[in-house]
C-alpha cells in the first residue's frame, strides 16, 4: 500500500477546471514531486489531498484514510507546510516552534533540536517577520516536522528565495526522507524536482502530463545534446560536415552543434584541439516540459 | 533549552497574547488612546465642577434675594453672581461666552439666557437654576418636596462628569480593542494561512476561538482595571450599586465587538481594510451611544437610532451599575441585546467568510 494514493481527482471553481482528472500513487518514503507552471493545478491538488478542500470526485488515501471531512486521527501523522509563511504573527523563532509543538502536544525539547536541524539557534531570538525569506522557510518547515509526521507536504518551499537560499535549502530537504518519511513537494523549478525527487508528475493546466523518475523522464524526451564551441574555433558550415553532428547554429556565445552521437563529436574535436572552453549540455527537465506543452516555460 | 509543556489552549492564548503586546499601535488603542481621553475629559470637566458658574443677575430677582441663608451659601457656592440692570449687555456677554448664563425675573418667572456653546455647562446651570426654583416654590408653598428625589438625579447626573465619562470611554475602548482584534486577526491569519495551517493541526476550532476570546475578555478585563483604578485615583470616580455587575456585561459586550470585528474581517479583502471598516463601524457608534458626551440634547430620531446600536446599550449598562446605583438586574437586558446581537453578527460572518481572498 501507498502513503498515498490518488486517483481520478477533479474540482472545477465555475467554468474553470483546476484539477482534471488526476491520479497516482507514492509509496512509503518516496520523495514525490508535483512539477508545473503556476496556476498549473499543484497547490489545489497538495490543499485536497491535505484534507483543506473537498474534491468535487475522486477517491484520496492518506496513510490509509480519507482526509475529507477533517480527521483529527490523521492530522499528528501529517505535516504541512503552505506556500505562505504561516506564521503567529510577532512571535520570535523559537516561541514560533515551540507554540506549534505544544498543538501536537510534543516537548519543546523537540522543538529545539529542530531549530538546531535547520540552522536557527542563532536567530531562535528573532521575530518571525525579521528573518530572512530562507530563514523563515526553514522555521515554517521545522514547523511542519516538529512532530515526526510519517507523511510531509512541502508547496513551493523554495519559491521567491535567492539561489545560495534554494541550493542551501536543498540540503535540508534532500534528509527529509531518509528516515522513511514521505515527502511531497511542488514546485516550479525544473533544477529542484532533478536533483531532489525519486519521482516527478508533470502537472499543467490541471492534468498529471507525466510521471516517471526524473532521469526517465529526461531519457524518455530522446533530447538531442548540445555542445557549444568557444568562437571562432569552428565554421558552422565545416562543422555540418563533421560525423554525428545533426545541426551547426551561430551564437553569440559560440557555436552549437546539435547532435545525438556526443562521443563521436567530442572524440573529433578533442583530434582538432578544439575542446577548449566547450560545454556539453544534455536534456532537462525543462526539455521534457517545454515539449509536453508545446510552448514558454512559464515561471 | 527546555521549556514547560502548555497544552494548545494555553500555547495558543500566549502567542496571541505576545502577538497584542508586541504590537505597538493595538495596546496604544486598546488602551493609551481612550485613557488619554480619559484624562483629557476628566481633568476638562473636573475643573469645571469646581470652578463657579458665572451668572449675571439682570434687575431684581426675587428668587435669589429671597433665598433663605442656607439655600443663599450653596447658590454662591455654585454661581459667581454679579449685578447687572441692561439685560442686552448681559445677554450678549453669555453670547461672547463671558459669563454662562444671565437671569431675570419676568411676571414671577425665571427666566436664563445661556447657550449650548458647553452643553455640560448649559446642563449643570439648567439644573441648578431648576432646583433652586423647586426649592424655593417649595419652600413658598410648605407642600412636601414632590419633585426633590429627580432634582437630585439630574444634579448627579450632570455635576460628576467623570461618572459619565468612565463607562462611555471605556465602552469605547472595549469596543475598538475587541473588533480590531478580531478583524486582524481573522484577516491577518487568513492571509498567512495561518486558519489553513491550524486547521490541519489536531485543535478543535472550539480551542482557538476560546483561545482567542480568553485573550480579547482579559484585555477588556485589565482595560476596565486601569480604568477605574485612573478614575477612582485621580478623578474622584467612585462606584456604586452593583459595579461588579458590570464585569458579565463587560464580557458580553467584548463579545458583541469582537463578532463586529469578524464581520469587518469577513468583508473585507486586507486587514487594514478590516481595521479600517472596524473603525468606521465602531467611531461614529461611540459618538451616537454616548461615549463622549450625553445625547440628552439630541433629537429624537437621534436618540432611536441610538437604541439600535449595542455600544448604546453597553453603556447604559455600564452607567446604570456602576455609577447611577442601579441593581444587578439592570445589566441583564443590555446583556441580552449585546448577546443577540453577538450571535446574529457571528453567523453573517460566517456566511459570508471566504477561505480566498481574491
Amino acid at each position: 500500500m501507498g502513503a498515498i494514493e490518488v486517483s481520478d481527482l477533479a474540482i472545477a471553481y465555475g467554468e474553470l477546471k483546476a484539477v482534471d482528472g488526476v491520479s497516482f500513487e507514492v509509496a512509503e518514503g518516496e520523495f514525490f514531486g508535483i512539477l508545473g507552471p503556476n496556476g498549473a493545478g499543484k497547490t489545489t491538488t497538495l490543499e485536497m489531498i491535505e484534507g483543506l478542500r473537498k474534491p468535487d470526485s475522486g477517491r484520496i488515501r492518506v496513510l490509509g484514510e480519507s482526509p475529507w471531512p477533517r480527521r483529527p486521527g490523521l492530522l499528528p501523522r501529517i505535516g504541512v507546510q503552505l506556500q505562505a509563511s504561516s506564521f503567529f504573527e510577532r512571535l520570535t523563532a523559537r516561541e514560533q516552534i515551540h507554540t506549534f509543538a505544544a498543538l501536537y502536544a510534543v516537548h519543546s525539547t523537540e522543538a529545539d533540536a529542530w531549530l538546531e536541524r535547520v540552522g536557527l539557534v542563532d536567530k531562535a531570538d528573532t521575530r518571525v517577520e525579521d528573518l530572512s525569506g530562507g530563514q523563515a522557510q526553514r522555521l515554517s518547515i521545522a514547523c511542519a516536522l516538529v512532530h515526526d509526521p510519517e507523511v510531509v507536504f512541502l508547496d513551493e518551499p523554495t519559491a521567491s528565495l535567492d539561489p545560495q537560499a534554494r541550493r542551501n535549502l536543498w540540503d535540508l530537504l534532500s534528509g527529509l526522507n531518509d528516515s522513511g518519511r514521505t515527502v511531497v513537494l511542488t514546485t516550479h523549478y525544473m533544477d529542484e524536482a532533478e536533483v531532489l525527487c525519486d519521482r516527478v508528475a508533470i502537472m499543467d493546466q490541471g492534468r498529471v502530463l507525466r510521471l516517471d523518475s526524473p532521469a526517465a523522464l529526461i531519457r524518455g524526451l530522446d533530447a538531442p545534446t548540445r555542445i557549444t564551441v568557444s568562437p571562432g574555433q569552428l565554421d558552422a558550415d565545416e562543422a555540418r560536415t563533421l560525423p554525428g553532428v545533426d545541426d551547426a547554429d551561430l551564437r553569440a556565445d559560440g557555436l552549437v552543434l546539435t547532435t545525438r552521437n556526443p562521443a563521436a563529436v567530442l572524440t573529433r574535436l578533442a583530434e582538432r584541439e578544439q575542446l577548449d572552453g566547450v560545454r556539453v549540455q544534455t536534456g532537462t527537465l525543462e526539455d521534457v516540459f517545454l515539449e509536453l506543452t508545446g510552448r514558454e516555460y512559464r515561471a | 533549552m527546555s521549556g514547560p509543556r502548555f497544552g494548545p489552549f494555553l500555547a495558543l492564548s500566549l502567542a496571541i497574547l505576545r502577538g497584542f503586546l508586541r504590537d505597538k499601535s493595538s495596546v496604544f488603542f486598546a488602551i493609551v488612546f481612550p485613557l488619554m481621553f480619559l484624562v483629557l475629559f476628566g481633568g476638562i470637566f473636573g475643573d469645571q465642577t469646581n470652578s463657579k458658574i458665572d451668572l449675571i443677575q439682570v434687575g431684581e430677582v426675587a428668587l435669589v434675594d429671597d433665598l433663605p441663608p442656607e439655600a443663599r451659601e450653596a447658590f454662591q457656592d455654585t454661581f459667581e453672581v454679579t449685578e447687572s440692570d441692561d439685560l442686552d449687555a448681559a445677554v450678549a456677554e453669555v453670547r461672547n461666552g463671558d459669563a454662562d448664563v444671565a437671569i431675570e425675573m419676568v411676571d414671577g418667572r425665571l427666566v436664563a439666557h445661556y447657550t449650548q456653546t458647553d452643553q455640560v455647562k448649559a446642563a449643570v446651570t439648567q439644573g441648578s437654576l431648576r432646583a433652586f426654583v423647586d426649592g424655593a416654590n417649595v419652600a413658598a408653598s410648605g407642600e412636601p418636596p414632590t419633585y426633590s428625589l429627580e432634582v437630585e438625579r439630574g444634579e448627579d447626573k450632570s455635576l460628576q462628569t467623570i461618572e459619565y465619562v468612565t463607562p462611555g470611554l471605556l465602552g469605547w475602548a472595549i469596543a475598538m480593542s475587541a473588533s480590531f482584534g478580531a478583524a486582524a486577526t481573522l484577516q491577518g491569519w487568513r492571509q498567512s494561512k495561518l486558519l489553513r495551517r491550524l486547521q490541519l493541526a489536531p485543535v478543535s476550532t472550539r480551542t482557538i476561538v476560546g483561545a482567542r476570546i480568553s485573550v480579547t475578555v482579559s484585555v477588556a478585563l485589565v482595560q476596565m482595571a486601569i480604568f477605574l483604578g485612573v478614575g477612582a485615583a485621580f478623578f474622584g470616580l467612585t462606584l456604586t450599586g452593583s459595579w461588579w455587575a458590570a464585569v458579565p456585561l463587560l464580557v458580553v459586550g467584548t463579545l458583541c465587538f469582537m463578532s463586529v470585528g469578524l464581520l469587518a474581517g469577513s468583508v473585507t479583502k486586507t486587514t487594514e481594510g478590516a481595521v479600517n471598516m472596524a473603525n468606521f463601524l465602531v467611531l461614529p457608534m461611540a459618538f451616537l451611544s454616548g461615549s463622549f458626551f450625553p445625547l440628552d440634547a439630541a433629537p429624537d430620531w437621534l436618540q432611536t437610532l441610538s437604541k439600535m446600536l449595542p455600544l448604546r446599550w453597553l453603556n447604559d449598562g455600564m452607567l446604570d451599575v456602576m455609577v447611577r446605583g442601579q441593581g444587578p438586574g439592570a445589566a441583564l437586558l443590555p446583556m441580552g441585546i449585546l448577546a443577540t446581537f453577538a450571535i446574529v453578527l457571528t453567523l453573517v460572518s460566517a456566511r459570508l467568510f471566504r477561505w480566498e481572498t481574491s
